[in-house]
């Protein structure tokens, strides 16, 4: 009989785990998205795009809810994202740039060309904040709310469906 | 007008095969509780049609794919009208509804086979049998009708081009790993049917283990060749040539692999020695359950993982319910039915029984220490402890040394005689090799490198350990044959299967070590005209061209490699490609493959100036790790063809007849 119960451990330990996995589905899965989510924007000190003499630093993206992309020059996708950015600029969302592992005369060029939409662009030629930020590549956007916070994570090309389908309704969420 | 109808031919199809489905749950267990020959008959002919009817719905979402039908909403989602014929036949599989349809398409594929070689099995056996996989099937086939149905359409408003297939998956090696992976995964099924009907008929004797050898093994060589496959296709693929990333979904595939491993072994031992039944049994049922556990976990998106399928709260519900109630059930039907007194067969602690027992102990420590990696981050989610995630170091740190001290006990086991072997006799078997193991895994990294390596030194001991004893053993197993060869006929292929899949075992871990150990990388900034030197190859960069794709653009270097100042020269083509569909980037690695090192380079990304960051590897034996796989695989095969399993139809079932009227069934009673 001992043996019998000690079997039957098996099955309610197994729904034991299962539970888990229950709850684990109705867990927000963008949250589990990137080890920075619901953290602070990473520190930082660096210039801006437009004015060497120009010092920001995490302060920046303290008070409003703020898209943070990060591009460069260099970066195909990142051309071809900024009509849907400066779409999401139109809906009075303020944007702040970074641009990464650039140069000044690459970045501005690229802005002429293609559309500025940012309100400043953090100047980031070694690419540390992007570091700090668990960047993989050029087009990555973060959410960041009034606090400060990174609240969503977008890897690579942002599409008018992400556009609509992710980023306008996240935003609505934080603000 | 037809051709316009084809995704509702395969829907019908799909309604069609389920209700077979239903029909094969139902009467064929009945029949075998109310010992009705007729009823249990269903069994078979429903399998086939079953089979024959997913077919049909499988061949219609193929025929979408191919016939660019952008009003089904599978076909617009994940294919693209520029996309080149072969990738639109493997798109169909690269999305979850495809695959959930090529899963059940296996799955009654296995069925039907099963159903085929029943040979004289006891006619209420393979009723259970095909009963239980009825089961399985209808629930496989309810969660693609009710949340996964491939063909969904988008009508009125067709686009008029779709949206393209991930161009992570447009590449060969996804075309071949996933269908290798279901296969072995749903291939466990079979052996899992065949322990539920053991449990619920009673017969609970060695005979059942020894029809479900063969699918076993044919099931557990399959898997292992997925596994293996998207090893390699993670590392020429993803760019940054690393080959296990201990990644949820990869360690969701090592799970049953490890637990089918056990079985494999632990089947052996039931059915030579009669002993390990339960355990046997239990087996079964814990790798089948992983299998679908994996399902779960990749489909629920419960997980963070690079392989995440588009996340569906209904469809992770559905999954999760069909796997508690699999399990449960499963786990209660042993619980309430499993021998009460085991029978005892007596064994030495050293004999091949007690070795086999340890590496079963070994491979389900193992698989829990993967298993709590894998859901750890869950639980703790769960209980609101915080985010963390569980990486490399956790299942290094402990995988590592399990898999040395587990291949101690291999080399002891496969030499090692049935029930008792006397340890003077052990000892002059493997004294020689064991002392040959030493001495050549510590040097070997010298004569190699110049300098010492402590794991490479652990891997390569570890190797020889496993091999030399086994080559000892072939010699003394032909010694006293007329001449080698006949020798050598003489041994059963299930003897070669191990002695094949055993090499297999100790090439992948020398691969392993000496990768890990020894690989060279360097990060470099190259532009036309730039030399970067790597383990005594030169790479020159010769020119950076643009060129365009069917579907497509792409920023390639050439490159030209030389070895030392006189070797010869070649050329490698690493690109940078942009999917023009998904304006999504990928890096296409270039790759000198060889035997003993592969070249690897890949281009980073633009530094403006006409320079790149490129990345330039030096991977010493990474071959190893997948031909070892090869070699495992192959072992299996070798397995299942034996002989024996043909020549047992006629044998067993009457063993199985007399030992079910000798033994007492305690556990009916």
């Amino acid at each position: 009989m001992k043996r019998r119960l000690l079997l039957l451990l098996l099955p309610v330990g197994f729904l034991g785990l299962a539970l888990f996995f229950y709850h684990g589905l109705s867990l927000d899965p963008s949250q589990r998205d990137s080890a920075l989510m619901a953290r602070e924007f990473p520190a930082f000190e660096a210039t801006t795009l437009r004015d060497e003499a120009q010092q920001v630093d995490q302060s920046l993206l303290k008070g409003e809810v703020t898209l943070v992309n990060v591009w460069g020059e260099w970066c195909p996708a990142c051309k071809q994202e900024m009509p849907q950015l400066l779409e999401l600029a139109d809906h009075d969302i303020r944007m702040i740039g970074v641009n990464y592992r650039d140069t000044r005369e690459k970045g501005l060029e690229f802005l002429s060309e293609f559309g500025d939409p940012f309100e400043t662009n953090i100047f980031d030629p070694e690419g540390a904040l992007g570091f700090d930020l668990g960047v993989y590549g050029a087009p990555e956007t973060f959410l960041v709310d009034a606090d400060g916070v990174i609240r969503y994570h977008h890897k690579g090309y942002v599409s008018p469906e992400d556009v609509r389908e992710r980023i306008l309704p996240e935003v609505e969420k934080w603000r | 007008m037809f051709i316009k109808l084809i995704p509702e031919i395969g829907h019908f199809a799909l309604i069609i095969a389920l209700l077979m489905a239903m029909v094969q749950a139902v009467m064929p267990l009945a029949g075998a509780a109310t010992r009705r020959p007729l009823w249990m008959a269903y069994g078979q002919p429903m399998a086939a049609g079953q089979f024959l009817f997913i077919a049909i719905a499988y061949a219609c979402l193929t025929a979408s794919y191919m016939l660019d039908d952008f009003s089904v909403a599978n076909v617009a989602n994940n294919s693209n009208s520029l996309l080149p014929w072969y990738y639109k036949f493997s798109a169909v599989w690269g999305n979850h509804e495809g695959s959930v349809l090529l899963w059940s398409l296996m799955l009654a594929g296995w069925g039907f086979a099963a159903s085929l070689f029943t040979g004289n099995l006891p006619r209420d056996m393979v009723a259970r049998v095909m009963g239980v996989m009825g089961m399985v099937c209808v629930g496989f086939l309810l969660f693609i009708l009710i949340t996964s149905n491939p063909f969904e359409r988008l009508l009125p408003d067709m686009p008029q081009d779709g949206a393209d297939l991930n161009p992570l998956l447009q590449d060969f090696g996804l075309v071949v790993h996933p269908p290798m992976l279901y296969m072995g995964y749903v291939g466990f099924s079979v052996v899992f049917a065949f322990a539920i009907a053991a449990l619920m008929g009673g017969r609970l004797d060695a005979a059942w283990t020894r029809w479900a050898r063969p699918w076993t093994n044919l099931a557990w060589a399959f898997l292992t060749v997925g596994i293996a496959l998207g090893s390699w296709w993670a590392y020429y693929e993803l760019g940054w040539g690393g080959w296990w990333f201990w990644d949820p979904v990869e360690n969701a595939s090592l799970l049953p692999w490890l637990t089918g491993t056990a079985l494999v072994h632990s089947l052996a031992v039931t059915e030579k020695r009669g002993s390990f039944k339960s355990w046997t049994v239990l087996l079964a049922i814990s790798t089948f359950s992983l299998s679908l556990m994996g399902t779960f976990l990749v489909r629920s998106g419960v997980l963070t993982s690079v392989h995440a399928f588009a996340n569906d709260p209904a469809r992770g519900f559905f999954i999760l319910m069909l796997l508690a109630i699999t399990v449960t059930l499963s786990l209660l039907v042993f619980a309430l039915r499993a021998p009460r007194v085991s029978h005892k067969v007596g064994f030495n602690w050293l004999s091949r029984d007690a070795l086999l027992l340890v590496n079963n102990i070994f491979l389900v420590i193992m698989t829990v220490t993967v298993l709590l990696g894998t859901v750890y981050p869950l639980i703790l989610d769960s209980l609101g402890l915080g985010k963390i995630s569980v990486g490399p170091p956790y299942f290094n740190a402990l995988f590592v040394p399990l898999t040395v001290v587990m291949c101690i006990f291999m080399g002891l086991g496969s030499v090692t005689r049935w029930k008792s072997m006397a340890a003077r006799d052990l000892l002059r078997k493997l004294w020689l090799a064991g002392v040959a193991a030493l001495v050549l895994g510590v040097l070997m990294p010298l004569l190699y490198r110049g300098e010492w390596n402590l794991f490479v030194s652990l891997g390569i001991v570890s190797a020889l350990w496993i091999v030399l004893p086994m080559v000892r053993d072939v010699f003394d197993k032909t010694r006293h044959a007329s001449s080698f060869v006949a020798g050598v006929r003489k041994l059963s292929l299930s003897y070669w299967g191990m002695v094949l899949g055993h090499i297999g075992v100790a090439v992948t871990i020398v691969g392993v070590a000496v990768v890990s150990n020894y690989n060279i990388e360097r990060n470099v900034r190259m532009s036309p005209g730039t030399t970067v030197d790597v383990a005594g190859y030169q790479f020159s960069m010769r020119e950076l061209t643009e060129r365009r794709g069917p579907n497509f653009l792409a920023d390639t270097s050439i490159i030209e490699v030389q070895r030392g100042d006189s070797g010869s020269r070649f050329i490698m083509r690493p690109e940078k490609r942009l999917y023009l569909a998904t304006g999504m980037p990928m890096t296409q690695v270039a790759l000198r493959p060889g035997l003993f090192r592969d070249l690897y380079v890949a281009m980073g990304e633009d530094l403006g100036d006409g320079s790149w960051a490129m990345r330039v590897q030096y991977k010493p034996f990474v071959r190893w790790l997948w031909l070892g796989a090869l070699l495992m695989a192959s072992g299996g095969l070798l397995a299942v063809l034996d002989k024996r399993y043909r020549r047992a139809a006629v044998h067993s079932s009457a063993s199985s007849m007399k030992s079910n009227s000798d033994t007492p069934r305690e556990a009916t009673a």
